[in-house]
């Protein structure tokens, strides 16, 4: 069903960063993902697109297993994280992940944010931490926030941090889920230029987004889902720029549609 | 001789004005001022219980309530996670636990504790065991449910931050969960805490030496001496100098907390993801 991929499947092993087989998720009854396959090589962006309900949030859960997948097999980096003796806790700190809703700790401050799980998860001295924390704040931008509480920010500022507290963890791929759909348009951009610099440098990237016109300059790939399959993958420019599948296109209508400006959340 | 509602509004009104007027008439016609200032405001039986009734049942009121908080929480804290727990048997006995000393009066258990444990178990506690403890079993009973709460109210946002940080269950309860959970309770454990004092009352029932005495045994004893209830305004006022300050702060901290919760993402319905 989808188009199978240009870019090097038959890299070595070591060039896939993810890789996603067979995955199935369901919730009670309900069965979100019916059969994923996704590969991301490393340093590659990928995009995944598609309705509400198709289960993109869901697919990019399951990759630091925040969702416990129902089948299949996740590898990240060479680890497989479904293997059930892995340690998941060690691997969660190689994927960042960033949120819709940003979830910065709400009782510490930005540097603590930043400081907290470079401490209590990899261990770091306060001073090595603190280096890691400053220099990823000033990667975002953000350098004259490191003592403000996360409720003293804007929704755009607090995404750059949580951005900033994944990087801290030097992940080897990070995961965003819709990581601008909380944000009021005029901060969207801030968000996005950020992922744009990350992409820039390299970062290998999962991420879930309704901003079209970001996947299509950014992302190597895209993956259109919908009802729990992957429908459509391909480069940007094709998936987004000439969609073959009927479901891809009217999805793309209507979000592309002039009359809608930001994101359709419908 | 129709009113129209705003002038029906009105009248009520004045009625309600008028009758706290005749009531206070009422009570200063009748009332016998020099017998009430007898029994209530005899200035010299009140300058005679200072400073003792600071020095000593002030100070033994604050030292009893903080030694059976500092119990009561952190075994409500056992007790809210163990009713969080994931295994059964753990849910079952906190719950026992807490229907039944929430269910049962505080006075039964400080008698238990002072008569029943030491012929049972051959175990005699000092006076601030007996507190510490009694105090602490039933509030931990109160406090458990508060803490559950307040552990509940966390948004899961915080808990899947933290685990996708790499923190270990444990280590996100420790570091992300508490923390917010305490912030969140604060102003109910603050009524608690004034509960609490006013508990703290109860270690009558064991007989304490003169240097033992908390307010309400103080005041009580004075009493005897003393032909006057001055002495049960004056500890009464004392319990208020405890008790106003606490209700201000929880009151204060309600509206912090308050203010602080709306401002999250969480609690503006943004942090529904699909």
């Amino acid at each position: 069903m989808s188009v199978d991929d240009v870019v090097g499947v038959g890299g070595a092993a070591s060039d896939l960063a993810v890789e996603i087989t067979g995955l199935k998720k369901s919730f009670g009854t309900l069965d979100v993902l019916k059969g994923i396959d996704v590969r991301v090589n490393r340093g590659d962006v990928v995009c995944v697109i598609g309705p509400s309900g198709s289960g993109k949030s869901t697919l990019l859960r399951c990759v630091n297993l925040l969702e416990e997948p129902t089948a299949g097999r996740i590898v990240v980096n060479g680890a497989e994280l479904t293997d059930p003796d892995v340690d998941i806790d060690a691997a969660r700190t190689r994927i960042g992940m960033v949120f819709q809703s940003f979830n910065l700790f709400s009782h510490l401050n930005v540097l603590n944010n930043l400081m907290v799980a470079q401490r209590k998860v990899l261990k770091r001295d306060a001073k090595q931490a603190q280096e890691v924390a400053l220099r990823n704040l000033e990667r975002v931008g953000l350098s004259d926030k490191v003592n403000a509480m996360p409720g003293q920010l804007s929704g755009g500022q607090q995404q750059r941090v949580a951005i900033a507290r994944a990087l801290s963890m030097d992940p080897d791929v990070m995961l965003f889920d819709e990581p601008t759909s909380a944000l009021d348009p005029e901060l969207v951009g801030d968000v996005l230029g950020v992922m744009r610099q990350l992409a820039d440098e390299g970062m290998t990237m999962l991420v879930v987004t309704h901003e079209m016109q970001f996947a299509r300059e950014v992302a190597d790939r895209v993956l259109f889902m919908d009802g729990g399959y992957v429908v459509e993958e391909g480069p940007a420019e094709q998936v987004i720029g000439a969609p073959q599948h009927e479901r891809t296109q009217s999805f793309l209508a209507r979000v592309l549609d002039p009359t809608h400006q930001g994101p359709s959340s419908t | 001789m129709a009113l129209s509602k705003r002038q029906r509004a009105k009248a009520f009104r004045f009625a309600q004005y008028a009758l706290l007027v005749v009531a206070a008439v009422l009570l200063a016609v009748v009332a016998d001022w020099n017998e009430i200032q007898r029994s209530f405001f005899n200035l010299e039986i009140a300058a005679e219980m200072f400073p003792n009734a600071i020095t000593v049942a002030l100070k033994n009121t604050l030292v009893y309530t903080a030694l059976g908080f500092a119990f009561g929480l952190a075994l409500g804290l056992v007790l809210a996670l163990m009713k969080l727990s994931p295994v059964a048997p753990y849910r079952w006995l906190a719950t026992i636990y807490i229907e039944f000393f929430r269910g049962v009066p505080a006075l039964l258990v400080f008698i238990a504790l002072s008569f029943g444990v030491p012929l049972a178990f051959g175990l005699q506690f000092d006076i601030y065991s007996t507190v510490m403890l009694a105090l602490g079993i039933v509030g931990a009973a109160y406090m458990a449910e508060t803490i559950r709460a307040g552990i509940q109210a966390v948004p899961k946002g915080q808990i899947e931050a933290a685990r996708s940080l790499g923190m270990s269950q444990g280590r996100t309860l420790l570091t992300v969960v508490i923390p917010q959970a305490f912030r969140i309770i604060l102003p109910p454990l603050t009524n608690e805490l004034i509960l609490l004092t006013k508990d703290s009352s109860l270690i009558y029932i064991i007989g304490l030496a003169r240097d033992q005495y908390e307010l309400t045994k103080f005041g009580r004893e004075t009493l005897s001496r003393s032909p006057s209830l001055t002495p049960i305004l004056v500890v009464g006022l004392c319990y208020l100098l405890i008790t106003l300050p606490l209700g201000h702060l929880s009151r204060h901290l309600e509206r912090r907390t308050g203010g602080k919760k709306i401002s999250t993402p969480e609690s503006t319905g943004l942090g529904v993801s699909a």
